[in-house]
């Protein structure tokens, strides 16, 4: 048993860790871009819509035309469409570096959504008593909307890694690199089926990692909750939530 | 000098036929330095009016003068600086839950420019102000109803305001809580002479700490003046309503029967007054209505009773009513 894993990783072994590199470095890579744009496209979702404050009827329109059509294309039919976009942002539209701007374009509308949600779960009543204290939209957006919400905004986080996680899979069937591409060359193509079967142990892997850490990090810096009790059950990750907590 | 004066304020929500005629031709004037109290039942307008103070609320027409402002033909920049001279307390506290106590307190000096020592050194101050300086290193959901309520004043005080507007802030607190918050800004007003507003559903609110009452009826002010006036002789339904025990009145017994109305504000239940006053006095009062309870060992609420024919017996009844602890009377008038 140990020689057949020991074989096993001897002629797979770099191929995977490589595809775990790769597949890491895309979903992380692009969920930072993914954010960047997708934060600000949902505080104005949230600002502009009717009840916002700030509403503006035909900003808010617009927006949520948009986050909507990005929403209902197919990833793997947009994948194709901003080809030549994606060339031209970052010459090629294959490998690890082809993947990250459809990824980008495709989880941008969906977090903006998750923003949107996650803000507006906060207590309107908090939202008009800083505007009974004169806060003007920026501050009210920076010092109440997003710290009120950061709790929700990281259990978002963590469904939108996984998203764009099970993106890169899919990016793989058409030569994107990482765990997809490997499971569909030797898996798929080759017909090696353990080497298919080990990237969806590590897929699941890193999904529950994933998930485990925000759903802790989300718990640990939420001050509505008491966090006396189970705040150093999970010590390791209390310098993380320092890190977070200062910001 | 009055600080607020609204002349001819509407406001609707809506338009056409699902209009709906929130506030209708509002005309007041509150005084510098004094407590005003707005009562109306749930639906009158009462929250409306007072966001058209602060312009959280836009009224349709009519002017809101505040400070000598007109509010509404402020740009948003003018209306952001005015509003820290207006500041609101809420029925939900609406503290910012991911803040500490202190950092709650600090928030609108936070965006007001006042650099991070300077708001630390007045928001303890203020904590101190409130009874709260052991707190402040707490988040509020470690705090009780009436703590949070007492974070919520140390904010609205960050700003030296000239008018805190009060919405419902003692509605989600228990009656000794309610007390010790309105005893609160009783003092705060006389201590740093901020004029209060209070918009409440409870008439022992307006009992306990205003000067005057404005009664609003379905978006319309149904009456207002001193509050000792308004309760001895209420001139129009809505404040009947308010004002009697049950909706009871004295226009439904005849014409001459004296009556008065007994306010218990907590003094303890163990003292029968009715019976003590039919026995050791020898004077038998009518209970005509009464909306008593009983919280705590502590009575509260409200009596109308019929005073006997003969004046001296009545004198006697009164003054007797009047000596006894935390129990107020006044002689209700009697209207053709």
């Amino acid at each position: 048993m140990l020689e057949t894993i020991s074989a096993f990783w001897a002629e797979y072994g770099t191929v995977l860790t490589d595809g775990v590199w790769d597949t890491l470095f895309m979903v992380v890579v692009s969920t930072v871009f993914a954010y960047l744009i997708g934060v600000p496209l949902g505080v104005a979702l949230i600002v502009t819509q009717p009840q916002g404050i700030r509403p503006h009827r035909g900003v808010y329109r617009v927006l949520d035309w948009i986050v909507n059509i990005g929403r209902s294309i197919p990833f793997i039919i947009l994948m194709v469409a901003v080809m030549p976009f994606t060339r031209l942002v970052v010459g090629t539209t294959i490998g690890v570096k082809g993947a990250i701007p459809p990824l980008v374009i495709s989880a941008a509308p969906f977090i903006a959504r998750m923003v949107e949600t996650s803000l507006s779960e906060v207590d309107a009543g908090v939202v008009e008593a800083a505007q009974s204290m004169g806060a003007s939209t920026l501050q009210t957006v920076w010092k109440v909307y997003l710290p009120e919400a950061k709790p929700s905004l990281i259990l978002g986080g963590a469904i939108s890694l996984v998203t764009i996680l099970a993106y890169t899979a899919i990016a793989g069937t058409v030569g994107a690199g990482g765990l997809g591409d490997i499971a569909v060359r030797y898996g798929h193509q080759r017909g090696i089926t353990s080497v298919m079967w080990v990237t969806v142990v590590f897929l699941v892997i890193l999904v529950q990692v994933v998930q485990l850490v925000f759903n802790w990090l989300s718990r640990r810096i939420d001050k509505r909750l008491d966090q006396t009790a189970d705040a150093k059950k999970f010590a390791p990750l209390e310098l993380l939530a320092r890190f977070v907590h200062t910001k | 000098m009055s600080i607020i004066q609204i002349r001819h304020l509407y406001k609707t929500f809506g338009t056409g036929e699902s209009a709906v005629h929130a506030l209708e031709d509002i005309n007041l004037d509150i005084q510098e330095g004094e407590i005003y109290g707005i009562i109306g039942l749930s639906g009158a307008g009462k929250s409306t009016l007072v966001r058209c103070m602060n312009l959280l609320e836009r009224p349709t027409s009519g002017t809101v003068i505040v400070d000598g402002k007109d509010m509404t033909s402020l740009s948003d920049r003018e209306l952001r600086l005015a509003r820290r001279n207006v500041t609101m307390i809420f029925q939900s506290f609406n503290l910012l839950m991911q803040r500490t106590v202190l950092k709650n307190v600090c928030f609108p000096m936070e965006i007001s420019g006042v650099p991070a020592a300077k708001a630390r050194k007045r928001a303890l101050e203020l904590l101190e102000l409130v009874g709260l300086s052991e707190k402040a290193d707490a988040y509020p959901s470690q705090l009780s109803g009436g703590q949070k309520q007492r974070v919520a004043i140390a904010r609205a005080l960050a700003t030296d305001p000239k008018v805190l507007l009060c919405d419902e802030a003692t509605s989600a607190l228990d009656p000794t809580t309610t007390a010790s918050i309105l005893g609160l800004l009783k003092d705060l007003n006389e201590k740093l002479g901020v004029t209060v507003v209070v918009i409440t559903h409870q008439m022992s609110v307006i009992e306990e700490i205003c000067s005057r009452v404005a009664i609003l009826d379905g978006g319309i002010l149904a009456e207002q003046g001193k509050v000792e006036d308004i309760f001895s002789d209420p001139h129009t339904d809505a404040a009947r309503r308010l004002v009697y025990p049950g909706g009871v009145s004295i226009q439904q017994y005849p014409a001459g029967t004296r009556a008065i109305r007994v306010a218990f504000n907590g003094g303890t239940v163990y003292q029968p007054l009715i019976a003590t006053l039919a026995i050791d006095l020898g004077v038998k009062v009518n209970i005509l209505g009464a909306d008593t309870r009983n919280i705590e060992g502590k009575a509260f609420g409200t009596m109308l009773l019929a005073l006997p024919d003969d004046p001296n017996s009545a004198a006697k009844a009164l003054s007797y009513i009047r000596a006894q602890p935390n129990v107020s009377a006044e002689e209700v008038e009697y209207h053709a």
